[in-house]
């Protein structure tokens, strides 16, 4: 019987392998938020989890929040909606992680950290599912509790977020094989970085703009001594 | 097509940015809008008018020989107006007959008193037997009289080791309860107000305004600073108050404007207290912004800043309105601190003040002192500010519909106002209207209201559904166990065929 079903399975295109491989990562995900120690070593040094599903994990944080701004009930989230931005609001997120994961890979690299930047931004994508998993339900929740019952709705959500800062720091000391300590003064670090990054690049913008200015009116003096 | 997104899209700016300019137009963003309240987020919108001026007094309107210098402060009781004419060192009393301002008196001296005659005097109060009460600021006394002007007794420095006795008693506003009980503000004193039981005796202090200071201000002196500079800066001292009124239950409502931005965005600040017997502040806040005035300024125009109040009044059904001098506003608010409106500018049209120092209440009509105009501006309530006080007053009497209805009116006039449909949407709760009573608290973002609202609401529909729910569990409980026995079955039956063939 084996015999027959094996010209089926080696009909397997790429395609579909690749499709096969991208939901095992994607349900590693799971794996990952409930045993993190053992999760975030085979994440990274195993290559169980993919970039696919990092980044698929990163659009459905930003689809989540912007869900849960739009939709959960008013007595929960006070939430201006005629004034807000989506767009800005969820660049306003993801510029953040991004400079974040960028500041670490920069000194962790320096101080013999192993994870290369892929590896950490994978990390971090993959400690976002919590909040995935817990803020979409806390959506509908939040439609069918009233005011009296916010202590629910409150917990859920902190659990959400912390549940979430925990796996962030277990994913940095797993993909860099750090001690806690170590990761700890690398997170205090790796905000400062961040930071000498922004003023990096308002410095960057700000010649860059000068440059480009410079040019400019060289280009109009030039015009209008020709004419 | 691209050229027509583009220039409907330019038409689209200009058409957002024109009505903008048209406001920026303005040196003070609010001038375009006298009467005005702030939505849940804080903006400020636009509203009918809730007073108009009735008419404005004079000097010359009340027929005085002497015209009026720097008065300070209002005072009302019945149909009297009292004025404190502090530069003139004399109290007026004028009546009111039907809208007419007639003068009745000049208040200069007192029979029997040493000495007879007032000393720039700050303030005024007459108790229900007619005696008044002067607070007489430089010659150091409050003094009573009866209502043929007859000394009756002076309230003086107390000779307590808990006034400091070197500084001078400068008694600045007063007011009486129904006791007789007298309670002074008096400059430089920042142990709270000065009480004084109605035979005379002092018998301390009231209320006192905590002192404020923020951590940095704190380590900056323990730690940065000499000893010698220490002693040149001002030390943490509570602050005095501004003004003080007392309601007909008794309570005292006083104002405080010496504080910081900061402070008043957490509500430290409070600049409106309402204070009990033993001096607790039980003023209630149940709105999203505690009752601080303006909620924002224009940056760089020249009031720029947070609502300072120089004086407040209450209305008989507990409503208070409080005197912003900065830009010269009246704010009102509703016994549960919600703002009921706010109105008032700058200027010298009627309706607008150079420095308005007192407000005070007839009926419904508000009485404004301006200090430097000289005049009394008298605000009659119009049809939508009646509307108002009729509606609470509804509510409060237990008449919910009839509130509702009067509320309906209210948002007939003016779309905007919360209160409307918190108030519509309570009516409707109590006549267990649930859902519709959500839409209303949904409206006006009344959080508290609504989840009670909702809760019924759950409870009606659940109780309703009661038995699709229990069948929809029950499938949800049954069917899956049903169907894997009986997928299990259907392999044994199968299994059981199988053999049969290979046999």
């Amino acid at each position: 019987m084996s015999t027959d079903k094996l010209p089926i399975e080696s009909a397997v295109t790429p395609r579909k392998a690749a499709w096969q491989r991208y939901k095992a990562t994607l349900r590693y995900g799971l794996y990952v938020i409930l045993h993190p120690f053992d999760g975030f070593w085979d994440l990274v040094h195993e290559k169980r989890g993919s970039l696919a599903a990092a980044h698929t994990f990163l659009a459905l944080f930003l689809i989540t929040y912007v869900l849960k701004l739009m939709l959960t009930n008013f007595q929960f989230i006070s939430a201006p909606i005629q004034y807000i931005n989506i767009y800005e609001r969820c660049a306003s997120l993801v510029f953040p992680f991004l400079v974040l994961c960028l500041a670490n890979w920069s000194l962790s690299t320096l101080f013999d950290g192993k994870g290369h930047f892929k590896d950490i931004y994978m990390a971090m994508c993959y400690a976002l599912v919590p909040y995935i998993l817990i803020q979409l339900p806390l959506i509908l929740i939040s439609n069918v509790i009233s005011y009296d019952e916010a202590s629910y709705y409150n917990v859920l959500m902190s659990v959400s977020i912390i549940w979430c800062l925990f796996l962030a720091f277990v994913g940095l000391m797993q993909v860099h094989d750090y001690t806690p300590g170590k990761t700890l003064i690398f997170i205090v670090a790796t905000i400062f970085g961040a930071l000498v990054i922004l003023f990096l690049i308002l410095v960057f913008f700000s010649l860059l703009s000068d440059a480009v200015g410079y040019f400019v009116s060289l280009y109009r003096e030039i015009v209008f001594r020709l004419y | 097509m691209k050229t027509a997104i583009r220039i409907l899209s330019l038409a689209l700016a200009a058409a957002l940015l024109l009505p903008m300019t048209l406001v920026l137009a303005d040196g003070d963003g609010f001038s375009s809008a006298y009467t005005y309240n702030y939505d849940y987020w804080g903006e400020l919108r636009e509203s009918p008018d809730a007073y108009r001026v009735d008419q404005v007094l004079y000097s010359g309107t009340l027929g005085l020989d002497t015209p009026m210098r720097r008065p300070q402060s209002l005072f009302v009781i019945g149909d009297d107006l009292y004025i404190c004419d502090t530069g003139n060192n004399r109290i007026l009393q004028a009546r009111r007959e039907g809208q007419k301002f007639s003068f009745v008196r000049t208040i200069d001296h007192v029979e029997g008193a040493q000495p007879a005659t007032f000393n720039a005097p700050s303030d005024m109060a007459v108790d229900e037997d007619g005696n008044i009460y002067v607070s007489d600021t430089n010659n150091n006394r409050v003094v009573m009289m009866d209502k043929d002007l007859r000394f009756v007794r002076d309230y003086t420095k107390p000779q307590d080791t808990t006034f400091d006795q070197k500084l001078s008693f400068l008694p600045n506003k007063i007011v009486v309860d129904s006791s007789g009980r007298v309670f002074v503000l008096a400059t430089n004193v920042n142990k709270g107000l000065v009480k004084y039981e109605a035979d005379g005796a002092f018998t301390g202090f009231i209320g006192a305004n905590k002192a404020t200071y923020n951590l940095w201000d704190y380590m900056w002196k323990s730690f940065f600073t000499t000893k010698e500079q220490r002693a040149q800066q001002a030390s943490f001292v509570p602050t005095e108050y501004e003004n003080v009124y007392i309601d007909h239950d008794g309570f005292i409502y006083a104002t405080n404007t010496v504080f910081s931005e900061y402070d008043l965005k957490f509500d430290v600040a409070k600049p409106i207290r309402r204070l009990n017997s033993i001096g607790d502040d039980i003023l209630i806040k149940n709105d999203r912004y505690p009752p601080i005035g303006d909620l924002q300024w224009t940056e760089g125009s020249l009031d720029y800043g947070p609502s300072k109040f120089r004086d407040i009044t209450v209305l008989d059904n507990d409503i208070y309105i409080a005197l912003d001098g900065i830009r010269g506003r009246l704010f009102g608010y509703d016994p549960q601190g919600i703002m009921l409106w706010a109105f008032g500018t700058k200027g010298n049209s009627a309706g607008a003040f150079l420095s308005a120092r007192s407000v005070e209440h007839m009926g419904r009509d508000l009485l404004v002192l301006d200090e430097n105009e000289n005049s009394i501006t008298v605000f009659t309530p119009t049809d939508y500010g009646n509307l108002i006080y009729l509606a609470s007053d509804q509510y409060l009497k237990g008449d919910y519909e009839g509130s509702a209805d009067t509320w309906r009116q209210v948002l007939r006039l003016n779309a905007n106002y919360n209160l409307a449909f918190i108030g519509i949407g309570r009516s409707l709760m109590r006549q267990e209207q649930y859902s519709e009573a959500m839409e209303y608290f949904k409206m006006a973002h009344d959080r508290e209201n609504y989840g009670r609202a909702y809760r019924y609401y759950r409870k009606e529909v659940v109780e309703k559904n009661i038995v699709w729910i229990v069948v929809i569990l029950g499938c949800l409980l049954i069917i899956p166990p049903v169907l894997r026995q009986v997928k299990k079955s259907k392999m044994e039956v199968e299994a059981y065929e199988h053999r049969q063939i290979a046999h």
